[in-house]
């Protein structure tokens, strides 16, 4: 990590159901190896991607591993920015109090809790994808 | 302009391999760099050198490697992505004990560290998936 002065801003684009195949689960992988960068990291979950923070998911009847507590711990390695697609949440009849409470300390504000997650209108999604220096779509 | 390449998808199953690969190769002809082609998801299984592929079809496997050789790439696999896959170098192999690896010449295991560094190295990133 030779390089730690430049910092960009990296967005992780999260579009696939969290089981079914492994995009999700690498997805995470790579979010979690590349907080040690020290990057500007921001999380958005469109299309089936939004179904990766439903909450209460359970594996038993298709024998994989259920990460689904990993999100939980995204805030501790400062990965608190997370942009949840509206249109995608209607079309599947979800709200955000179907999707798991993510939250993080605040260090700036005496490590008060915060919701990580934010619900963007489209419009919203797109300019946030247009201010990215580097998109991990998967 | 200096490019990363991200492969998401194995050969012959997903053109991303095949557009990835013309991508680069252009890229290249055109006298831009590539600082690095990292391997993920299935796409490490572009890194296998025991593909037999019909002899009237392309041999995407050794097209990236004789790319690599000429341009002196880096072509990187993902080494989470490529245990569970079984894509082995020699090291690899002896220290999990398997009888056999298969690596093709010009690629190289590594971290994710890898593909992270080329996001922040390269001037842009381009992704090949699904």
């Amino acid at each position: 990590m030779a390089d730690e002065e430049v910092v960009k801003k990296f967005l992780y684009l999260n579009r696939k159901a969290p089981y079914g195949s492994i995009y999700a689960l690498e997805s995470l992988e790579v979010v979690l190896i590349g907080a040690a960068f020290d990057q500007d990291v921001s999380l958005a979950f469109i299309d089936d991607g939004v179904y990766q923070l439903k909450k209460d998911q359970s594996t038993d009847g298709i024998g994989m591993k259920n990460f689904s507590s990993t999100y939980r711990a995204l805030g501790d390695y400062d990965v608190n920015k997370i942009y949840v697609d509206k249109a995608s949440m209607d079309e599947r009849g979800l709200t955000i109090d179907d999707l798991m409470p993510l939250t993080y300390e605040d260090e700036d504000d005496d490590y008060a809790e915060k919701p990580s997650i934010s619900i963007k209108s489209s419009e919203e999604m797109a300019a946030l994808m247009e201010e990215q220096d580097v998109i991990l779509s998967f | 302009m200096k490019f990363g390449i991200l492969v998401n998808e194995g050969p012959y199953q997903h053109q991303a391999s095949d557009s990835a690969y013309m991508f680069t190769k252009a890229a290249l002809e055109k006298g831009h760099e590539i600082f690095r082609v990292f391997f993920y998801h299935d796409g490490v299984n572009n890194g296998t050198r025991l593909t037999v592929p019909p002899q009237d079809d392309r041999n995407i496997v050794n097209r990236w490697t004789e790319l690599a050789k000429e341009h002196n790439l880096d072509l990187v696999v993902c080494i989470a992505a490529a245990q569970r896959r079984g894509i082995l170098d020699e090291n690899e192999a002896k220290r999990q004990g398997k009888d056999a690896n298969n690596i093709a010449e010009g690629f190289r295991i590594s971290g994710l560290g890898q593909l992270i560094e080329s996001g922040i190295q390269s001037d842009r990133l381009v992704v090949f998936g699904d």
